[in-house]
């Protein structure tokens, strides 16, 4: 008795409870993985899944056995040479077993418990629950890039655009009409012209006279323009808005010499992050990286990570060069610009109030979002005030307070948390 | 010889087909006289081999991290090409259900009915271990009722407090069985039923135990020096669901369902080579049975022959392939001598088995199969014959010599000892280290004390600790492990502190 069944189409991923739930249990490991890939990628290397790699006797079950040592016999197959008395010297123990500090360097490959993880699930142990700001007020009125569309035929234009076939027609039609009445007198003249000379009675004068009209009207006929300004036809194209899909993010940040690598480091998470958000919403993203000390310029990511400047702290110069770059490269209606900038809250003490001006004259009016993080132990020095009266005025704009490394997910999620409220409220 | 005329030519199944061949092996089979529970056939994709292989073939588990682990990590090799995928899983119920993967071509479906449908089914059918300590009728109930409960408790105390007893009872899995006393037969519908009351009972017992108003009028001072329990106990599991004084009774189920599982596998473990080796000869008879009637055609054959010589390859301990005895080897080789024996003995087989020269092989395999497990069935059926082809031999490994010294080969003063080791090897009681409750201080600080029987001075090695923390979470209270040598003396003490 025997009974076949199909299971293949029955459900599959019988198993993906069993793996959230490890990846749950583990999420602290992978986390730290996933973070560690992320500084050793480059910004827009960002999007990928990823190998993970967890020290196996992390996740290993425990257990009890027997380990080596004490009296064991044991029977093995294929014996050639041995006889009955035999001593074999006792081999090394292996490596991974435990003592020694060079067993574990040479069998560590042996020791991790390595595991792929997609790209989405890659990505989202980034963003949990964390949303793009002002997403969709972006898509459905801020930003619109035009694109021009057929709408039908207009009376006036350029040459370039006139349309032959319409153009024709309505001469055509034209023609028809205007020679109609002539049309239908010739037709009369000629009629009339047939019986006159038909019948002998009739008068020469009266048959001159139709002749003469007839030549008039046949003349009348062929004087009707063939085609006329009247009869063009243009092909007409309106603006249609489109909504754009390239933003570029600046990454701006101080790298005078209080700004120390474990800064950067915390600082070019807080960029990674940024980007991507973008890059899950846009399809092109350019990224620009403004470094200042008391001077602003821009650089590539390589030394705006790594170089390493002195000096003191101007940050009006790298707002005053973003507007340009923004203004001359990246026109708003072509691109979604977002700002992300980080200092560690040093500035010129004057240069402060010309920041907040720069920013909310010049900038904020051209940006989607502007989100800064002020990475510092110590409390707030001008810039952070004047920067305040900024967030007041403008709800896309956000600032945090960061220490290390753990408060980047709290801070963005509240930056965008934040924004959620506000767009909700408003 | 007869025409052949094969059930088929391509390599291609289709469920036509399958069924065609099913009905040929259980004839077959029906002829060799296999009894087998009936057959449950199940295709499935590589993913859901997959999924079973991550939850150790139970059709039906709760859910774990530990089981995500597993899959992830055959998944990977799998991907990569590390590892290719059993042709088959088999499962200890009634109906057996075997899975065929999707993958294999009609040859190697046929071979897996035969080896799992048959073969396996006849074992779990037959073999006293199962009978006895399996309930094929109910696993499949109780799995369902076991995944169900659990869900249950997930949702009512959260997964991670449900996590938490899981894992602890995972680390005493391999403590959670019954080696000698026969566990009660399972049934979904009694569990269900018993369940309530139990719970109830149980609690009650248990306040009873630790009541600690004093009793007047039972006052011994023998009372005293009183161990409790008083005869050791190996099932841990079982100690502490019944004892366990601060459990709630979810958390005793929850133990229950752990050491039932771990229970139903037991049997698997002590029988992999008699099982494998039965599968395969009858795979191998089955086969062979069909080719000569002229239901395979030579392209079938040389296929078949060349898996069946891949399943029972076995290298020799130099070789760099080499990882122990492979059980299929040493099973279809002790399975297939039986056979010749009874059939074709030669005079040091009517010396060595003279009970089993002359008889019928089909009866005489039938006994060995239905009454012995590993260790047993070695000690009875191992053969000169098979130590020497497969070149056995045996070596001591003491710690207290310098040097590792071969105590036995194929030769005639070899062959017991060679058997008696070999036998030793596949006894789980050797295998597994000797850990018991010895005594629990009930009038004081409830510690617990445990104690390994060393056994040939063997240490105990993985992750001691951590298993030793679970039985603490478990119990609720300290735990000391007592580690005694084979002169009775306490050579080693590691207590584990419960935090609060």
């Amino acid at each position: 008795m025997t009974r076949l069944i199909d299971k293949r189409i029955n459900a599959k991923n019988k198993s993906a409870v069993n793996r959230q739930r490890f990846l749950k249990r583990y999420k602290s490991q992978i986390k730290k993985a996933v973070t560690d890939a992320i500084s050793n990628r480059s910004i827009t290397d960002i999007e990928s899944g990823e190998s993970i790699s967890i020290p196996a006797k992390d996740i290993s079950e425990p257990i009890i056995y027997h380990g080596q040592g004490g009296k064991r016999e044991m029977i093995h197959p294929g014996n050639k040479e041995f006889v009955p008395g035999d001593k074999i010297k006792r081999p090394q123990q292996k490596s991974g077993k435990g003592q020694g500090d060079q067993a574990s360097d040479s069998g560590e490959g042996q020791d991790e418990f390595v595991f792929e993880i997609s790209k989405e699930e890659f990505m989202d142990f980034f963003f949990e629950d964390m949303e793009l700001p002002n997403l969709v007020k972006t898509q459905v009125t801020t930003i619109y890039d035009k694109k021009k569309s057929r709408a039908g035929f207009k009376a006036d234009g350029i040459p370039s655009n006139i349309n032959v076939v319409r153009s024709l027609r309505n001469a055509h039609a034209r023609r028809i009409a205007l020679r109609a009445p002539y049309k239908k007198e010739l037709k009369e003249c000629q009629d009339e012209l047939e019986e006159l000379l038909d019948d002998s009675s009739s008068s020469a004068t009266k048959i001159e006279a139709l002749k003469e009209r007839i030549v008039f009207l046949e003349k009348k006929i062929k004087t009707i323009p063939y085609i006329d300004e009247f009869d063009l036809r243009y092909n007409n194209h309106v603006d249609v808005p489109k909504p754009t899909t390239q933003a570029v993010m600046f990454c701006v940040m101080d790298v005078s010499g209080s700004m120390d690598q474990s800064k950067k480091d915390i600082a070019k998470r807080f960029f990674i992050l940024l980007y991507l958000f973008l890059t899950r919403n846009y399809e092109k993203i350019e990224l620009v990286f403004i470094s200042h000390h008391t001077t602003a310029k821009e650089v590539t990511e390589q030394e705006f990570f790594y170089s390493r400047e002195t000096g003191g702290t101007v940050v009006s110069s790298a707002l005053k060069l973003m507007h340009e770059i923004a203004s001359t490269r990246y026109p708003t209606n072509d691109w979604n610009i977002y700002i992300a900038q980080a200092s560690d809250g040093d500035n010129w003490y004057d240069d402060s109030p010309t920041c907040r001006e720069i920013l909310a004259e010049k900038i904020m009016p051209l940006v989607q979002y502007y989100s800064y993080v002020e990475i510092t132990p110590d409390s707030h020095q001008s810039l952070w005030h004047e920067y305040e009266k900024v967030e007041q005025n403008f709800s896309n704009f956000a600032m945090r307070k960061i220490v290390d490394v753990s408060d980047i997910f709290p801070v963005l999620r509240n930056l965008f948390k934040k924004k959620d409220e506000l767009k909700t409220a408003s | 010889m007869k025409k052949r005329k094969p059930l088929s030519t391509s390599s291609e199944w289709t469920f036509e087909l399958i069924d065609t061949y099913d009905h040929e092996i259980a004839r077959i089979a029906k002829n060799f006289k296999l009894d087998t529970y009936p057959n449950q056939i199940e295709v499935i994709s590589a993913e859901q081999m997959m999924d079973a292989y991550a939850s150790s073939g139970m059709p039906i588990g709760y859910h774990h991290w530990s089981y995500g682990k597993n899959f992830m990590d055959t998944e990977k090799k799998y991907r990569r090409g590390q590892m290719g995928l059993a042709y088959e899983i088999v499962i200890n119920s009634n109906p057996c259900i075997s899975y065929l993967m999707e993958e294999n071509t009609m040859l190697m479906q046929a071979l897996v009915i035969a080896h799992a449908a048959y073969g396996h089914n006849s074992f779990f059918k037959g073999n006293y271990l199962f009978e006895q300590w399996t309930s094929a009728d109910a696993i499949i109930d109780y799995l369902l009722f076991s995944k169900n409960y659990i869900k249950e408790c997930e949702q009512r105390y959260g997964v991670d407090a449900v996590e938490n007893i899981l894992d602890s009872c995972h680390a005493l899995m391999n403590f959670g069985v019954d080696r000698y006393k026969r566990p009660q037969q399972l049934s979904m519908k009694k569990e269900q039923i018993r369940q309530k009351d139990r719970e109830a009972y149980l609690q009650q017992q248990i306040n009873e135990l630790w009541r600690t108003i004093p009793n007047y009028y039972d006052t011994k001072t023998e009372e005293v020096e009183r161990r409790f329990p008083l005869d050791p106990q190996e099932n841990i599991l079982y100690f502490i669901e019944k004892n366990a004084p601060l459990l709630e009774p979810w958390q005793r189920e929850i133990i229950r369902i752990v050491r039932k599982i771990s229970q139903y596998f037991y049997p698997q473990k002590q029988t992999k080579v008699m099982n494998e080796g039965w599968a395969t000869f009858w795979h191998y008879t089955i086969l062979n049975q069909m080719y000569d009637e002229g239901l395979m055609n030579d392209g079938y054959m040389m296929e078949f022959l060349q898996s069946h010589t891949n399943v029972i390859k076995q290298p020799g301990f130099d070789s760099p392939y080499y990882n122990g005895l492979n059980p299929y080897a040493l099973g279809f080789a002790i399975m297939s001598d039986i056979r010749n024996i009874c059939e074709n003995p030669t005079s040091e087989d009517r010396e060595w088995f003279p009970e089993l020269v002359d008889t019928d092989w089909l009866e005489t395999m039938d006994f060995a199969m239905r009454n012995f497990k590993d260790e047993s069935f070695i000690s009875q059926y191992l053969s000169p014959r098979i130590i020497r082809q497969m070149r056995l031999f045996g070596l001591n490994d003491d710690d207290q010599e310098a040097h590792i010294e071969v105590n036995a080969i194929h030769n005639t003063t070899g062959y017991q000892k060679v058997r008696h080791i070999l036998a030793d090897q596949y006894n789980l009681g050797s295998i597994e280290p000797n850990i018991q409750i010895y005594n629990v201080n009930v009038r004081g600080d409830r510690t617990l004390t445990l104690r390994h029987y060393q056994y040939n001075r063997k240490p105990l090695a993985g992750t001691l600790d951590e298993v030793l923390k679970h039985l603490t979470r478990l119990w609720g209270f300290n735990t000391v492990l007592e580690t005694v040598d084979n002169n009775g003396e306490i050579i080693q003490t590691t207590k584990t502190e419960i935090k609060h």
